[in-house]
């Protein structure tokens, strides 16, 4: 089979697969996000953790269990990677620098997943599973909770309740996330992903040298690193590691399960919001920067040949593994950079100029075609607003989006969504760029230096956690400000989108008439496109064309 | 009542209104008052720093970029002094009638004591600003009215066409639902006691003054949220530019302050910025020029959202009487014999009905009206409310025409005998809403001969010419309108059915009306009406367009939140599309603003850079000169473009009612699309011609 056959083969087995899951993944989640029946299992966490599973919060105190439960996680994650050393199943590791440590829980924590340590020969297996998978879990179901009160916004008729932050998140992990990693785990461990608690084996190599491999729960921290868009691998090589992603099956699955629930979810808020069409249209976006992004990163990789290696071999195969080849690696590529997962299977370094600049610019849209468990569907949400407010001023009335109109305060809480993720990101990045000690960092000169922080910080401030490589990150300057880009640029935008949430479910429903700007048509669906790449996209501008640009058009 | 579907539409601008507007321009320039326009107070930043900058080391760029930052701030001021200077020379007019009236004061006036003469109410002259809440003044025949409010006693024909501009003097008497009268306006006769309700600096002709002027002009929602929405944007252009420095350092193209300036300038969205202030001045201003006061811009974005619209059926929707509108002829009469007694049995009849049997029968069957001396011994019978009927004799010839029972006695009585077939027309007439007006004969010739019924006259209300349409169109874009009418709901359906209106309220009372309103409020629907009367006023205030007439009572005017000048009710319709054209004026120069970035990316940014990254060059689409000819032509069309849309944002954004969805497809098509071109095209040609600036290279 011709490469260019398996890639259209995968390409559209995955669009078919992700077509098949959308209706009854999306609905599965409305239902557990609307239904009034508690599961025994989850009255005992309720009892633990002491709330009432049945009475709604309001939107600062849905915030307030959302910024407590970070906190604790971060606060839990932190000891856990400081006191590694003396809890089993260390392998004898020492525990993390003090430094890193605070990345890497803020990382975690934040559902990024930057990682500026490698996993096999720093971390022990009980922190690997009790600590980083863990939060894969819940920091995802964090994501769609705050994405479910949002809709709740939406939805809701003038209430001051938004949902139960308690129920949302325990419902999402039990019974979205666990049911679905579990199946999937075991799919992994058929398709050849290893499963097991040994510790480093040497072993001999063909050319007569010895090679320390390191086993490990590897399936189950696998499967949810996608499935909740995390990223974080149990390997340095993420899933470019035969363990951790063997062959070309697993590799697909891999990238179906990163994009299923974010894909899903606008399956999800058009059941809530009684209108499957609204669902369509943001689905519709999603798709469309999606397939596209995946267009230009393949063509790029295939054509614009830049390197002597990618002379040598016809495209650009640096930095990819054989036994993907270029469309696997840039369709996961492509769907990684646009999901805040932030797994790998190739080294986005070794991407041709345009290639590579395009997965910046994927994070830089603000993790929302798909994006990620939650995060995406608010952050497109978020932008449909904007939308709908320069649109509905276009048709002469006070712009409104599902019946709630958008006025000052509404207005308020979507710039400052908006402005939240450039500030972290391109601050972060000058300060980097005006330190000499962090520019020394970069293993490139010219543009693509820059492009190495860039990405670093691109990637940090959405909470995608992939990383461009060719930057030294294990500094305490760079641990440091990454970590509070990541926080800064996770829970930020949440405070903006729970307290728009509150603002919106405050409000009574305007009727649709003849006049009510639609927003469920292909007009709609290219306006909103037209937003995501102009609003967003040209913020960076200026700063792509230094970097990604400015290489590429050598 | 203007055409249906006439566009809404503004003054011209005229060039030396520009000129006239530039030193209240130049006023504006203050930092201290620029500062609540964020995008422009960045602009006026970078001014600054690049005057500082060209100052220290000077050079033909510099100064070129200096000086066109300073005239897009320059610019926007004078967009807004335009807007505001339109509506000055209205209210210098306003102020001239203000001008040092006295009040004759009555003190201690208690109602029903004999005024004037009498010196038992005694009176006092003191200046009109002087007048308290509740004083009483008289006012005679040639003196000015001091302040606002109710004649308590007497009646005069007054002359307000300081305020309304219409020269025909109106009746202001006590009581009753024309009580109201306006302090500015004119008595032309008779003498009245006028009890004052305003508080001196807060009349109506005040608030005109400081409406028209823009003084009492606050920022209303949809301006706020659109505000927050361009500072937002102004941030993060501002932090992509400043950040962008750090990492030009690095690429070794260190940029200067001038570039930098300029860049934030070209990328921040000035279009709108400059222009969202005259863009709500002219709005108002349009109002003003329609003789609509709004009270509050808050209320005309509201009439841009409502959903229903309460119409009064009476003055609105129909004439506002009955008219002849078909002759039915019965047991075999010629319809035109029935038309020739219809017409001499109204000749004499002055109400509008009876003319307009007159005007049926000219018509439709070229009947003449005859003179009374053309008629020989013609006698008239006028109408009282004992016979209702009416008619003539001429010689021995008897005419009547009347209501139906009326005349059927009239005809019994005098021998006749009224015919089933009439009887079954007259209940059609009836069923369908109208009034039938019976027309009956006695021939002279046979003094004892029988009266006769002729035929009978269908009276109805006339919906007026395209309201049809208009409802339509009004549908179309979403609204619902709801005909507000006493008549019993037979009538109602009938003329609701003719007029083409969504629904109708027959026998309606002002509770009823009030429980309408909240009951559309309570599904989340915005409600517009006008009204006139005191009974009104609950209503008006909960309408969340509220249009009083002019002619209604204060207490009318104070519930409402906007004010006809010309009493037509049927402005409510013009009004909607106003506040619906203004938004649509702020949305869609807002996109015109944001997509004109994409071309100006690309005249900077290959200029900025493309010395160090010679690839950037390719960027450079529009094949700019040089560097500098391409920063200098981003803000030179930046500049340009804001002078280009003054006439656009005083006229607003042409509106033709259709459905938001066509709206919104042919706005982005305008302003999207080309907002997206028209700057490759403008930057190019500027270029073109500023290449030739000696030192722009």
């Amino acid at each position: 089979m011709s490469g260019t056959l398996a890639g259209w083969l995968q390409i559209l087995a995955l669009v078919a697969a992700l077509a098949l899951s959308y209706r009854p993944l999306g609905d599965a989640i409305a239902h557990v996000l609307t239904t009034p029946r508690h599961l025994r299992v989850e009255r005992l966490v309720y009892r633990l953790v002491g709330v009432n599973g049945d009475a709604d919060q309001r939107w600062s105190a849905y915030l307030r269990g959302v910024l407590a439960f970070s906190a604790v996680s971060v606060l839990f994650l932190y000891g856990f990677l400081r006191l590694q050393n003396l809890l089993p199943l260390s392998l004898g590791r020492p525990p993390m620098p003090a430094d890193q440590s605070f990345n890497t829980a803020a990382s975690f924590v934040t559902n990024t997943n930057w990682q500026s340590y490698a996993g096999e020969s720093t971390l022990g297996h009980l922190v690997q599973m009790a600590g980083l998978a863990v939060q894969n879990f819940v920091s995802a179901a964090v994501g769609i909770s705050v994405v479910a009160a949002l809709i709740r916004g939406f939805t809701r008729k003038e209430t001051d309740r938004v949902g139960n932050f308690w129920v949302d998140l325990t419902r999402i992990t039990l019974r979205i996330l666990l049911p679905l990693a579990f199946v999937f785990a075991i799919v992994l461990v058929a398709g050849g992903v290893i499963q097991n608690l040994h510790g480093a084996e040497s072993i001999p190599t063909i050319a007569g040298g010895h090679q320390s491999l390191t086993g490990g729960p590897v399936a189950s921290q696998e499967v949810i690193k996608e499935l909740g868009t995390n990223g974080g691998g149990f390997y340095n090589a993420n899933s470019s590691h035969p363990f951790e992603n063997p062959n070309a099956f697993t590799n697909w699955l891999e990238i179906y399960l990163l994009l299923a629930i974010a894909f899903a979810l606008p399956r999800t808020f058009g059941r809530m919001a009684g209108d499957h069409r609204q669902g369509y249209a943001i689905v519709a976006v999603m798709a469309l920067i999606w397939a596209a992004s995946v267009a230009i990163v393949t063509v790029d990789e295939l054509h614009s040949v830049s390197s002597r290696a990618g002379h040598a071999a016809g495209a650009m195969t640096e930095g990819k593994e054989q036994r993907f080849g270029v469309w696997a690696s840039a369709l996961f590529a492509a769907s990684t950079t646009l999901t805040s997962t932030g797994a790998i299977d190739s080294a986005h370094d070794s991407y041709s100029p345009f290639g590579g600049g395009m997965t910046i610019f994927n994070m830089m849209l603000g993790e929302i075609a798909p994006g990620g468990t939650g995060s995406g569907l608010y952050g497109i949400l978020v932008l449909a607003v904007i939308a709908v407010f320069v649109a509905g001023l276009m048709v002469g009335r006070t712009p409104e989006y599902l019946g709630k109109k958008l006025r000052g305060r509404e207005m308020k809480f979507a710039s400052l969504y908006i402005l939240t993720t450039p500030t972290v990101v391109l601050a972060g990045a000058a300060l980097a760029m005006a330190r000499p000690g962090e520019r020394a960092g970069m293993l490139n000169p010219g543009p693509h230096g820059f492009s190495e922080v860039l990405y670093a910080f691109t990637s940090a401030g959405n909470n995608n956690g992939s990383a461009f490589a060719g930057l030294s990150v294990d500094t305490t300057w760079y641990n440091t400000a990454l970590g509070l880009a990541m926080l800064f640029g996770r829970f930020l935008p949440m405070v903006f989108i729970l307290a728009l949430a509150g603002s919106l479910a405050g409000q009574a429903p305007v009727p649709v008439t003849a006049g009510t700007l639609p927003t469920h048509r292909p007009l709609f669906v290219g306006l909103l496109t037209g937003v995501v790449l102009i609003v967003v996209g040209l913020t960076y501008f200026p700063a792509l064309s230094l970097g990604p640009l400015a290489e590429g058009l050598q | 009542m203007s055409a249906p579907s006439r566009p809404v539409s503004g003054g011209l601008l005229d060039p030396k209104q520009l000129v006239a507007s530039l030193p209240d321009a130049v006023r504006k320039l203050d930092p201290r008052g620029m500062v609540r326009n964020p995008v422009m107070f960045v602009v006026e930043v970078g001014a600054l720093l690049t005057t500082a900058f060209a100052i220290r080391s000077p050079s033909v760029f510099a100064w070129v970029i200096t000086v066109w930052l300073w005239l897009t701030v320059l610019f926007a001021a004078l967009s807004e002094a335009v807007a505001e200077g339109r509506g000055k020379a209205q209210a210098e007019t306003l102020r001239r009638t203000k001008t040092a009236t006295t009040a004759r004061r009555l003190v201690d006036w208690r109602p029903g004591a004999a005024t004037g003469a009498s010196e038992e109410v005694p009176e006092e002259e003191v200046p009109a600003a002087e007048l308290r809440l509740g004083d009483h003044v008289v006012v005679e025949a040639g003196q000015i009215i001091p302040g606002d409010g109710d004649v308590v006693e007497g009646v005069a024909s007054v002359d307000e066409s300081a305020i309304t501009g219409e020269s025909a003097p109106v009746i202001r008497e006590s009581g009753g639902d024309r009580s109201a009268v306006t302090g500015g306006t004119k008595v032309l006769s008779d003498r009245i006691v006028v009890k004052i309700t305003s508080r001196p600096g807060e009349t109506f002709i005040d608030r005109m003054i400081a409406l028209v002027e823009g003084a009492a002009r606050q920022k209303t929602p949809n301006e706020i949220a659109l505000n927050i929405l361009l500072a937002s944007l102004t941030i993060v252009f501002l932090l992509a530019v400043v950040t962008l420095q750090p990492f030009a350092l690095y690429a070794r193209a260190e940029q200067s302050i001038v570039v930098l300036a300029a860049l934030v300038v070209a990328l921040i969205p000035t279009t709108i910025g400059a222009l969202l202030s005259a863009i709500g001045i002219a709005g108002m201003d349009r109002l003003v020029q329609r003789n609509v006061l709004a009270l509050s811009g808050r209320a005309v974005e509201a009439a841009g959202d409502v959903n229903t619209l309460l119409l009064d059926k009476t003055g609105t929707i129909t004439f506002g009487n009955r008219q002849a509108a078909e002759f039915l002829p019965v047991g075999g009469t010629p319809v035109e014999e029935l038309a020739d007694a219809a017409q001499l049995s109204s000749l004499a009849d002055e109400t509008p009905e009876g003319r307009s049997v007159v005007v049926l029968a000219k018509e439709t069957y070229g009947l003449r009206a005859r003179d009374e001396g053309e008629l020989g011994e013609a006698q008239f019978v006028p109408f009282t409310a004992q016979t209702r009927m009416s008619g003539v004799n001429i010689g021995g010839r008897q005419v009547r025409k009347g209501a139906a029972s009326a005349v059927a006695d009239w005809v019994a009585g005098h021998g006749g005998r009224s015919g089933t077939d009439a009887r079954t027309v007259v209940d059609r007439i009836s069923q369908e809403g109208g009034t039938p007006l019976v027309v009956a004969e006695r021939d002279g010739d046979q003094q004892r001969g029988a009266a006769r019924v002729l035929g009978v006259i269908h009276l109805k209300d006339v919906v007026k010419h395209g309201m049809r349409e208009r409802f339509e169109e009004l549908r179309r874009m979403g609204i619902r309108t709801v005909m507000i009418t006493g008549d019993n709901p037979l009538t109602a359906r009938a003329i609701a059915d003719e007029a083409g209106v969504d629904d109708f309220l027959a026998e309606a009372t002002p509770e009823d009306k009030m429980a309408l309103i909240r009951r559309e409020q309570a599904n989340g629907k915005l409600v517009a009406m006008t009204g006139d009367g005191t009974n009104d006023a609950p209503a008006l205030a909960q309408a969340d367009v509220g249009v009083a007439m002019n002619t209604g009572t204060s207490a009318a005017k104070e519930a409402g939140n906007m004010v006809d000048l010309d009493s037509d009710p049927t402005k409510l319709i013009e009004i909607v599309e106003i506040g619906k054209q203004l938004l649509i004026t702020r949305g869609a120069l807002t996109t015109f603003s944001i997509a004109n970035d994409v071309a100006k990316y690309f005249a900077i940014i290959p200029a900025m850079f493309a010395v160090v990254y010679p690839g950037l060059e390719k960027l450079n689409v529009m094949r700019l000169h040089s560097p500098t000819s391409a920063i200098a032509s981003a803000i030179i069309f930046n500049a340009l473009i804001i002078v280009a849309l003054i006439p656009l944002a005083l006229r607003g954004v042409r509106y033709r009612p259709s459905s938001a969805a066509g709206l919104l497809g042919r706005n982005l098509r305008i302003y999207g699309l080309g907002g997206l071109v028209l700057p490759f095209l403008g930057i190019k040609l500027i270029d073109l011609v500023v290449q030739f600036i000696p030192g722009l290279r």
